[in-house]
């Protein structure tokens, strides 16, 4: 880590007015400038390593693999900075993978019907996740660790747990999964947007605000007149729109509904990446930049590891790995002190 | 604690083991919080450590137990220097401290809790607990604390005297030669306090140096063997318990006179503004009330009385049951917070950490986030607009940081006590409620926030301000209401307002005398008056 803080005590003192860094790089912030030197760092060795790892397609190999977990933890990121966590998202995309391609198959080969049943399924699915949590006063982990496995049931029962029809011959799918738009994949720029979107929304609109007031200190947030219940169960169901969009594109990759291949594990990855990069996971701070780099560090790293030849179990143990020093490193940043159980 | 159980206190008074800071500085940063303070706790005694809140009591005792260490000075343990690196060093040296609110694992038992992490095992490594029993019991007979507490008993059964002594018990179990308590009766009722009490004559009379830190007159003197005051970091004075009086402490505490601090002005004005008629929620009943514009209205009451229950209420965030709530003649339908914002009620609540600020975020977004609906267009916050105002008003208020970008929770109580304040005053209600607007911070800043009430008022706010410090209700209010068991039991000009009759009129049924003293005139302040 770059920067180096003393960790926060009670009676700390305002420090002397911040050493004036360049503005460019104290927006980018410490965390996301050791990213950024990660990010390098995975690069330039697997770059060494294999020549035809910085190339070009290989790039947008990275890239596009990234996309569908970036999708998820872009989302992931926004319901961690509220204090919650959504650990069904995998199961969601697989669920709405599934039920894009099998009422586009069954519709007539309409792929907007296909791809509006997948979003509102993605709705449905993420308003109940808010409801349990909301109202039923379920721990947000334990209510969607009931989705993970429910909704990959249901993806499993409809489609009797193979993939399920195929859209490669619907030129909207295709353009989706294969297409480029100024020599940039589709999927990347279906990322972009979402992610630019998410950012605004955050950052320069009062809906962020509450947003991250609600994660901060939801009693202060709620005597400040912040809806809470409203705002969990929106940040909910955009997850589930956002995990359709990512189901959708999983679809349109692989040319078939896909129940659990494909979107098992992405939960594990989109939180991983929000951890990486900078979401406090007691809510209340974090952003889309530094998930966004952490989703292409872990792509990179992910893709690297692939090309020269390791074992698949092995990244399995570097991304739990990651997750537990990404975690590690923000609890000795916040000074928090090792005494009795974390919360 | 890791050989076969714990020493037995058995005497362990040697008159040269003596504890003591030798000019003792401390700087964090730019702040001085100690300069040269030379200070010796003899055993057998109670020195009581008194001061203003800032004035340096609490990283005095945690340079004792090391947590922080001296910037320049020394510990001195029999005259010898000593260097606590550690809060684990100062233990094993026998320096504990008592904390307010002691870790106790609700499902064992007292015995269990007490030897936590040294329990007697046999040889198969089980727990011996007919050691343990035997153990236990002698500790308790030889202490003579075995009609205060059973050893069977669970940690959850335990009230919060009994919690303590288990933590006292510990400490003695681990040979301790001095004990520090903080703040120790803020938990406490009537008779724990006593029990407490006769706990701390015990350890003095086994040769125990006991330190007590508290802002209670009655109680310090009550215990105090010696008073040592700390002013702004340095030590003001050290007096003999028995050779002085609560006044004298009170001004080596402050240095200052008090009644200064308060702004006096007639600014209320004929029309009502907030109007509470048979108001009534689960804390309290059938409250009548009414606030006129520029008026300051105090709510005083012992603690319970329901006066943080009613300005949650009036805040929105509790449902009324019954009565009706009106602001400049609208009757109000509060059903949330955001109701009573819109509205025009403004609440500054009691824990302003806990329910008021984001301590990880700024200034500017601390003081902004309830007007955000006034500077945005569609929803995009008008960054231009919402800066320039967090900066008015934190100039206005002269909260001190570095900029408005900092984090409020690298600034000191008063300041963020006054970018709550800065909050509403964005906001500009037409009713404002302060819940303990000055509790925990020091005596400058609550200077300030008189004044800012003051200037408020003048505006034609209609100000409530809820308070447990009887001086600053009578230097503040042109009204005061007091309450009891969540109804109002009287209510008395600034000229009928005394601090007897608003003792009397807080306790009007049924509480002790005493009780009154300890939540309404326990401040430094309150003696000085």
């Amino acid at each position: 880590m770059t920067t180096t803080r003393t960790p926060a005590t009670t009676d700390s003192v305002p420090a002397p007015a911040g050493k004036s860094r360049g503005t460019l790089l104290s927006s980018l912030g410490g965390q996301n400038l050791s990213l950024i030197g990660a990010l390098v760092l995975v690069l330039a060795l697997f770059g060494l390593l294999n020549d035809n790892y910085l190339s070009l397609s290989n790039l947008q190999v990275i890239g596009e693999a990234a996309t569908i977990t970036g999708l998820l933890a872009v989302v992931q990121t926004v319901v961690i900075i509220c204090g919650g966590l959504d650990i069904s998202v995998g199961s969601q995309a697989g669920l709405a993978s599934v039920v894009s391609a099998m009422v586009f198959t069954s519709g007539g080969s309409n792929p907007y019907l296909g791809m509006a049943a997948a979003i509102g399924v993605g709705l449905l699915v993420g308003v109940v996740n808010g409801v349990f949590i909301v109202y039923g006063r379920v721990n947000p982990t334990i209510a969607t660790l009931a989705g993970l496995a429910a909704y990959k049931g249901v993806a499993q029962l409809v489609s009797g747990g193979r993939a399920q029809g195929y859209v490669l011959n619907d030129p909207l799918f295709v353009f989706l999964g294969r297409g480029k738009i100024a020599g940039v994949p589709v999927m990347i720029w279906i990322l972009a947007v979402v992610a630019l979107a998410v950012h605004v929304l955050l950052k320069y609109t009062d809906i962020g605000r509450n947003v991250y007031a609600i994660g901060g200190n939801d009693t202060a947030a709620r005597l400040a007149g912040i809806d809470i219940n409203k705002y969990l169960v929106a940040v909910y169901a955009l997850i589930g729109v956002v995990a359709a969009v990512a189901g959708i594109l999983l679809t349109a990759r692989t040319g078939s509904g896909q129940p659990v291949s494909g979107s098992e594990g992405l939960e594990l990855k989109a939180v991983t990446a929000a951890a990486l990069g900078g979401c406090a996971l007691k809510g209340g701070k974090g952003g889309i930049g530094g998930t966004l780099l952490a989703v292409a560090l872990l792509g990179a790293l992910e893709n690297g590891l692939t090309v020269e030849g390791i074992n698949t179990f092995w990244q399995n143990v570097a991304q739990g790995a990651l997750l537990v020093a990404a975690v590690v490193i923000q609890q000795r940043r916040s000074g928090e002190r090792a005494v009795g159980l974390p919360h | 604690m890791t050989t076969a159980g714990p020493q037995p206190p058995t005497a362990p008074h040697h008159p040269g083991e003596e504890i003591s800071v030798e000019n003792v500085t401390k700087r964090f940063g730019a702040v001085q919080a100690l300069s040269g303070v030379t200070l010796s706790f003899p055993p057998g005694r109670v020195t009581a450590l008194m001061g203003e809140n800032g004035a340096g009591k609490s990283t005095l005792l945690k340079i004792l137990t090391g947590d922080h260490q001296p910037t320049e000075g020394a510990i001195l343990w029999a005259g010898r220097p000593r260097n606590f690196s550690s809060p684990h060093d100062a233990r094993k040296a026998g320096i504990r401290i008592i904390p307010q609110e002691p870790e106790i694992i609700p499902h064992v038992s007292v015995a269990e809790n007490v030897y936590a992490g040294a329990l007697p095992r046999t040889a198969g490594r089980r727990l011996d607990r007919a050691e343990l029993r035997r153990r236990i019991t002698a500790d308790l007979l030889r202490l003579g604390f075995e009609k205060v507490i059973h050893p069977d008993q669970l940690g959850s059964e335990l009230t919060p005297a009994q919690r303590q002594l288990v933590e006292i018990l510990r400490a003695l179990t681990g040979d301790a030669k001095v004990i520090a308590f903080d703040e120790p009766t803020s938990s406490l009722s009537e008779n724990e306090v006593e029990a407490l009490f006769g706990l701390i004559e015990r350890l003095r009379g086994r040769g125990i140096a006991v330190i007590y830190v508290s802002h209670r007159m009655k109680e310090i003197f009550r215990l105090a063997d010696r008073i040592a005051v700390l002013r702004d970091g340095a030590l003001a004075g050290v007096l003999e318990a028995r050779d002085t009086d609560e006044g004298e402490v009170v001004r080596l505490m402050v240095g200052r006179d008090l009644s200064s601090l308060y702004v006096r002005q007639d600014v209320a004005r004929e029309e009502v503004v907030l109007r509470l008629q048979g108001v009534t929620t689960d804390d309290v009943f059938d409250i009548d009330l009414d606030v006129r514009a520029g008026e300051v209205v105090a709510l005083a009451g012992l603690m319970g009385a329901g006066r943080s229950e009613l300005a949650l209420a009036l805040a929105g965030d509790r449902p009324l049951r019954a009565g009706r709530v009106s602001v400049n003649g609208r009757t109000l339908r509060l059903r949330s917070p955001k109701d009573a914002i819109r509205a025009g009620i403004g609440l500054a609540p009691e824990e302003r950490k806990a329910q008021a600020l984001f301590l990880h975020r700024s200034v500017r977004d601390n003081t902004s986030l309830v007007s955000l609906d006034r500077m945005r267009r569609w929803r995009f916050v008008r960054s231009r607009r919402e800066r320039a105002a967090a900066q008015d008003y934190s100039d206005r208020l002269r909260v001190r940081t570095p900029s408005i970008e900092h984090e409020v929770r690298k600034l000191s109580g008063g300041n963020q006590q006054k970018v709550v304040l800065a909050r509403w005053l964005l906001r500009k209600p037409a009713v404002l409620i302060l819940d303990e607007p000055t509790r925990g911070i020091d005596i400058g800043a609550k200077a300030e926030i008189y004044r800012i009430i003051a200037d408020l008022a003048r505006e034609g706010v209609a100000l409530l301000v809820i308070s447990s410090e009887l001086p600053e209700v009578l230097g503040l209010a042109d009204r005061v209401v007091v309450m009891q068991n969540g109804r109002i039991t009287g209510e008395l000009s600034r000229s009928e307002a005394t601090e007897e009759a608003v003792l009397h009129l807080a306790m009007a049924d049924d509480l002790a005398p005493v009780a009154a003293d300890r939540t309404l005139t326990d401040s430094a302040d309150g003696d000085a008056r």
